[in-house]
């Protein structure tokens, strides 16, 4: 079996549709099902119910809310900047898309730096995040920013900590590879689940997804918004379609990390090779790239009720209980876990 | 200082410290933060001005009267019986227990006592009006610490309660039942089956507070040692109520006073804690909530029967006098001074109200901490703005 052979119209086709999948669902199905949803029926009430049946079409009445609303600007604020932020956010959540890959041919680049790559626009967000708190001219968002600022720097470590023991393990830095070397990997000899690194990186999956809730800024860490105290932190000037953006990056936001760490942890958009006899990426069939896109859904519908069912059962962390957390408890053990790792990985 | 934890010490000499280094370190620039009038920790319009040393505060100060509405002198326009209607929008969240102080006030001038059965319903619903107060306390406490799931319990569970006192009174929020002399109806029929039924759903209420909030590390290490009130501090200060019982002072009104009310005729505790910080106010707070519970049941068991209303005059006139008469409120202490000049009104009243003077620590106990702390310790002091602003 050689490599897909689909012309190139076809092509960007279906990378058109992976972008859409992987950027405008998530932000949708996570707003539609997890957080209001889901957060309802964990509250004991029913949440929307009016728009569409059972409030499906909520979310469409809220962008229509905020569309409308007037676009208000601080008379001291700095102008451009201030306008520029919620973009800033927004754009760090598209270039962390570029990387993913859906499928054996649906990715939109597929470079040999990924991960590397991924880990470095992921912090721009922080730099919109910052000006934003800033350029506000209100003492709440200064605050805010610079929590935020604070925030986003210690538990930058331990991601790219946690990261490090996957690219130990796969031996390459390129997403498609890792999902490769995970559906064709074996356990000790074993291959029947190939070797998601779940199994074998556990520690580094549960510090990448503690590091990815305090990257999102979701509750137990959600202190630059701490609505009960800074009234919401950087966002607490903006309003209209610019608070919009500032909402919709921090859900697809959540929903595009949610993607990564099941790229990276859970085996990707791949099934265990063996199943099927595959052996290499290029053995693959092609449905796997309508399967692909699909089985990310799953696992990144099941990354994000994750995030969302702790975001709504913790208080928050105060500043320099967070700092640290990351810094005595997430660190050490991250370092401790790529020391393991390269260890096993010398011997076996 | 005597007999205090070392946590306390601690603390104390913490908040000295911050004090100190602002007289020291005064080259660098605060800056001034106004938390309110409009800001959502503040549960209404409460203004405390901080001055902030990067996020710690040196300086705090609380400035009230943004809600002032003038409850004191309107008083002395109204008749006695209608002053109730006013004083039950003090504590807005527990108004029931607002009219009884003022009632037994007037009970004590015009020297007539409520039937016994008067004064049993009344004890019940100040206990149930202590239990939708604090029950929507603990799981405000959750909101204010950023846990958004435990409001919507407390919400749901208050509910029952708040139809329980509809049943009886009429009126949800403000029932305006107390008379002088006796209260204005008996119970409706089935509402002492149902109560009961209600006070197993509040103890199930209370368990689930203590799981999701109490038990939890981070809301532990959120309120554990912040805010330390010694209990001498405490008293200088006036604090009062849970607050003042959380400090280690073992002082509540009920038990430690003779009225013509029923709780002397059951069998509850008073909860005291001796670390005076924030976990501690908000622990006897849920356990005050649980006793309620008992002394509710208690009560229901041993209904008297007979009238509801003693026998009084028509048009009440009350006999020249002055009177004080204080209760045990879900917020803590709360009194009414009347004077009376043989009128059909009062000629003055004053309002003791509790969370007037549990505020009044807030510049003592806001030295030398972080802003986050601040919302705990706001929200363990637990005030309502009725309460401060009456």
């Amino acid at each position: 079996m050689i490599a897909v052979d689909v012309p190139y119209w076809a092509q960007s086709l279906l990378r058109v549709l992976g972008g859409t999948v992987a950027v405008l669902l998530p932000a949708g199905t996570i707003v539609y099902l997890f957080l209001f949803k889901m957060m309802s029926f964990m509250q004991s009430r029913l949440g929307p119910m009016e728009a569409g049946p059972y409030g499906s079409m909520q979310l469409f009445a809220e962008v229509g809310k905020w569309l409308q609303k007037e676009d208000i600007q601080p008379q001291k604020a700095d102008k451009q900047i201030f306008k520029l932020a919620p973009l800033i956010v927004l754009v760090s959540t598209f270039l962390l898309v570029a990387v993913v890959p859906f499928g054996p041919d649906a990715y939109f680049t597929n470079f040999d730096a990924g991960v590397f790559y991924m880990l470095a626009v992921s912090s721009i967000s922080t730099l919109g995040i910052l000006i934003a708190g800033w350029s506000s001219a209100n003492k709440y968002s200064l605050l805010g920013g610079l929590r935020a600022a604070g925030q986003l720097i210690a538990y930058e470590l331990p991601m790219v900590l946690a990261v490090l023991g996957v690219v130990i393990q796969a031996e390459t830095m390129n997403m498609q590879g890792i999902v490769e070397h995970q559906n064709a990997g074996e356990i000790f000899g074993w291959n029947g689940l190939g070797n998601p690194y779940i199994l074998t990186q556990f520690i580094g999956f549960v510090i990448f997804m503690i590091a990815v809730q305090a990257e999102l800024t979701q509750t137990p860490f959600d202190m630059p918004i701490a609505e009960s105290e800074l009234v919401s932190g950087y966002m607490t000037e903006y309003s209209g379609f610019r608070f919009l953006i500032f909402f919709i990056a921090e859900f697809a936001t959540a929903g595009v990390f949610a993607l990564i760490a099941s790229v990276l942890f859970l085996g990707g958009w791949g099934v265990p090779f063996s199943w099927f006899g595959w052996h290499t990426i290029d053995d693959v069939d092609d449905w796997m790239n309508i399967g692909g896109p699909l089985i990310m859904l799953t696992k990144m519908l099941v990354l994000t009720f994750l995030i969302m069912w702790i975001r709504f059962s913790y208080p928050r962390f105060r500043e320099d209980q967070l700092q640290r957390f990351a810094w005595k408890v997430l660190i050490p053990l991250a370092l401790l876990n790529i020391m393991v790792t390269a260890i096993l990985k010398v011997m076996f | 200082m005597t007999d205090l934890a070392d946590r306390q010490k601690l603390s104390y000499i913490a908040a000295q410290a911050a004090d100190a280094r602002l007289n020291v370190e005064l080259e660098t620039e605060g800056m001034t933060l106004n938390i309110g009038p409009q800001h959502p920790a503040t549960h209404g319009t409460l203004r405390i001005i901080v001055r902030l040393d990067g996020e710690q505060v040196v300086w705090a100060e609380p400035s009230a009267g943004y809600m002032h509405r003038g409850y004191e002198k309107l008083t002395e326009v109204r008749t006695f019986p209608q002053v109730t209607t006013l004083i039950n929008r003090i504590d807005w969240l527990g108004s029931f227990a607002n009219e009884v102080p003022f009632i037994l006030a007037a009970e004590k001038l015009m020297d007539i006592e409520a039937p016994p059965r008067a004064q049993w319903i009344r004890t019940i619903l100040f206990e149930l009006s202590r239990i939708a107060n604090v029950g929507l306390f603990l799981g405000d406490l959750g909101v204010q610490l950023g846990a958004i799931t435990p409001v919507f319990f407390a919400f749901r569970d208050r509910e029952y309660v708040l139809n329980l006192i509809e049943a009886a009174t009429g009126g949800r929020f403000h029932p305006n039942f107390d008379r002088i002399g006796g209260l204005k109806d008996d119970l409706p029929a089935g509402w002492i089956t149902e109560t009961k039924q209600v006070m197993k759903k509040l103890r199930m209420f209370c368990d689930e507070m203590d799981d999701l909030l109490f038990g939890n590390e981070i809301f532990q290490s959120r309120l554990r040692g912040i805010g330390v009130i010694p209990a001498d501090v405490a008293k200088q200060y006036g604090l009062s109520g849970a607050n003042l019982r959380a400090s280690g002072v073992d002082w509540d009104l009920r038990r430690d006073q003779t009225l013509p009310m029923a709780w002397d005729k059951v069998d509850w505790k008073v909860w005291t804690h001796p670390d005076g910080d924030c976990f501690a106010r908000c622990w006897v707070r849920l356990q005050e909530t649980r006793e309620a519970t008992k002394i509710v049941d208690q009560l229901l068991d041993t209904l008297p029967s007979g009238s509801v209303m003693a026998k009084v005059p028509r048009i009440i006139k009350v006999p020249e006098g002055e009177a004080w008469v204080s209760t045990e409120n879900p917020l803590g202490e709360m009194g009414y001074y009347v004077v009376s000049k043989g009128d059909l009104g009062p000629f003055r009243v004053k309002i003791r109200s509790a969370s007037f003077n549990n505020i009044s620590i807030v510049p003592w106990v806001l030295r030398g901490v972080y802003v986050p702390d601040v919302i705990s310790i706001l929200a363990s002091l637990y005030f309502i703005l009725g309460d401060i602003d009456r």
